[in-house]
């Protein structure tokens, strides 16, 4: 076995040997599934007037089966992140970047083979938030006899992009972990960018176009073009996103970017 | 065992900003023996180790092993096992999961795994978290991760601290052994008394400079001697050292006389008619000569 495919399956050992990966999977699953089964059963009660004052048909149910599947990424995103952010900030935290290190010497390898595992993790992390999804978003519809969509060959490629842009997702975390390696300071950023930052930022850009123009640019932004169905979107139907596989290009850019810069500046520091 | 090699440590300077942890050091360890690193809290030993493992980059000079940078080394693992320190375990990992996750990343045998943790002790807590260790337990697992690779090469930073008594001794024991087998022990420490007993050969730090390097026993060389005597008439002995010559200090338990043998003292009381009480020789000792070395060079 080559050197990289040794340090890409030491480095998924690392992963799957400490309890991390799991809770943030659990995590991801429960909140998705509430969310899109309790959300479901909201429309679709709503839709078939069965809240009290409400008529039936009131709410059209048109692209309410891609939007609840959707939730696996347009709100669980932050679950990958924080495990590739993690992935490397854990090593600086807990030292072992020594034994890594001296198990193999070539530290742009073990970045280039955390990077990999990590899009590995990342795809199957957007598998059970799409189970997650579908479960409860699905299952909610069909209560209400609506139209699951899952017939349509549409659905199972917005799947397919969704389960890429989570894989992305990771890939970012990676980048940003090697340039934030203080294993706080990177939670803190993920959770503020991702829950704050980004979605006040992306309601600002529905004032203006110019404004608009730039914000969907943003991560958040890009990764619902990708997926080709969001929550936002849905919210501020007059935006114009990226194409789909623009939006893949602007994820796996600033996953790029990010990780080089880490490579070259903090990944190289001594390690006492 | 396969690559037995020197450790070359050539000319070797670290600068943290304005200061120099390591100034200029040399030295040079040699196979089938164990080698002291010694120097007090602080020297420089930590990051001269580390420069030599290729995690810290020195700001001049090369830390070689026979030559090759540890980054260039074929087979890592295999070549130097190392410990260090810091306790560098994952809390939430097993002990025996850590030791896969470096012989996945070497290509070293699972089965080598259950021979190290068995080999350092471990084997009956191997599948416990290392959050719930104690420190000679981590101890033992940074050794084990050190000689999963079957290598040539040790280098072990203090690797005593935290040690029960037993286990101190099981360690001696050990280096010895790695040392007989042909292979390269180099073992930091800032007492010499900790190591002394399985030393072959010493070099000595203190803030960062080299302040001696040879064998044990040239250690010794440097001793001075003195000799305690003492009689029922103390005055009439202090008259009589000092007619024939001797440089004596009055102590409380008799007189001290410097660079002389007890031979000599006892002639010149036996000459001059005065019965002694004591007669003793006394060395400084290693760890006297150890001190006065590193205290020599502040």
């Amino acid at each position: 076995m080559s050197t990289f495919l040794r340090t890409v399956s030491a480095e998924t050992a690392k992963i799957t040997t400490t309890r991390m990966w799991w809770v943030l999977a659990l995590v991801l699953f429960v909140y998705v599934l509430v969310l899109s089964g309790g959300l479901g059963a909201l429309f679709g009660a709503g839709s078939s007037g069965s809240l009290p004052g409400g008529t039936t048909g009131e709410i059209p149910t048109t692209g309410l089966a891609p939007l609840l599947y959707s939730f696996a990424s347009s709100i669980g995103y932050v679950f990958p992140v924080l495990l590739g952010a993690l992935a490397v900030t854990g090593e600086v935290r807990h030292q072992t970047l020594t034994p890594t290190l001296l198990a193999t010497p070539r530290r742009g390898l073990v970045l280039a083979a955390k990077l990999v595992v990590l899009l590995g993790f990342g795809a199957l992390f957007g598998v059970i938030g799409l189970v997650a999804s579908v479960g409860g978003g699905a299952g909610a519809l069909a209560l209400f006899d609506i139209d699951t969509e899952l017939g349509s060959s549409d659905t199972w490629a917005l799947f397919a992009r969704l389960v890429l842009a989570m894989a992305l997702w990771a890939a970012v975390g990676i980048g940003l972990g090697s340039v934030v390696t203080n294993q706080v300071a990177v939670i803190v950023i993920v959770i503020a960018f991702t829950q704050f930052v980004e979605p006040v930022l992306r309601s600002v850009g529905a004032l203006a176009d110019w404004i608009g123009d730039i914000v969907r640019f943003l991560p958040g932004a890009a990764s619902d073009a990708l997926v080709g169905a969001s929550v936002f979107s849905a919210m501020a139907p007059g935006q114009e996103s990226l194409d789909w596989w623009v939006g893949a290009l602007v994820l796996a850019g600033i996953a790029a970017v990010l990780t080089v810069i880490g490579a070259l500046t903090t990944w190289r520091r001594d390690v006492t | 065992m396969t690559d037995v090699r020197t450790i070359d440590i050539e000319a070797v300077t670290k600068r943290f900003g304005p200061v120099a942890a390591v100034n200029a050091l040399s030295f040079q360890v040699q196979p089938g023996r164990v080698t002291g690193f010694l120097g007090p809290n602080g020297a420089g030993k930590t990051t001269t180790l580390r420069m030599l493992l290729g995690l810290v980059r020195p700001s001049q000079g090369r830390a070689t092993f026979g030559g090759v940078p540890y980054s260039e080394l074929v087979s890592p693992l295999r070549t130097v096992g190392a410990a260090l320190e810091a306790a560098s375990f994952h809390p939430g990992r097993t002990a025996r999961n850590h030791l896969r996750v470096a012989a996945t990343a070497s290509g070293i045998a699972r089965s080598r795994v259950d021979e190290v943790l068995g080999l350092v002790g471990l084997a009956e807590f191997a599948d416990r978290r290392v959050g719930g260790y104690s420190l000679g337990m981590r101890q033992r697992l940074g050794l084990a991760f050190a000689l999963l690779g079957d290598p040539g090469v040790l280098v072990l930073d203090e690797p005593i601290n935290g040690l029960d008594p037993e286990g101190i001794k099981w360690i001696r024991s050990l280096l010895r052994a790695l040392a007989s087998e042909g292979r390269t022990v180099l073992v930091s420490s800032h007492l010499l008394s900790e190591v002394q007993q399985s030393v072959d050969d010493v070099v000595i730090i203190a803030r960062g400079e080299l302040v001696h390097s040879g064998t044990l026993a040239s250690l010794s060389a440097g001793d001075s001697v003195s000799v305690l005597v003492d009689a029922p008439d103390r005055s009439a002995l202090g008259d009589a050292l000092a007619a024939a010559g001797y440089a004596v200090t009055r102590a409380r338990s008799g007189l001290i006389v410097a660079g002389v043998e007890a031979e000599e003292v006892g002639r010149t009381a036996f000459e001059a008619g005065i019965p002694l009480s004591s007669l003793q020789r006394q060395s400084s000792g290693l760890e006297d000569t150890f001190l006065h070395l590193v205290e020599g060079n502040r």
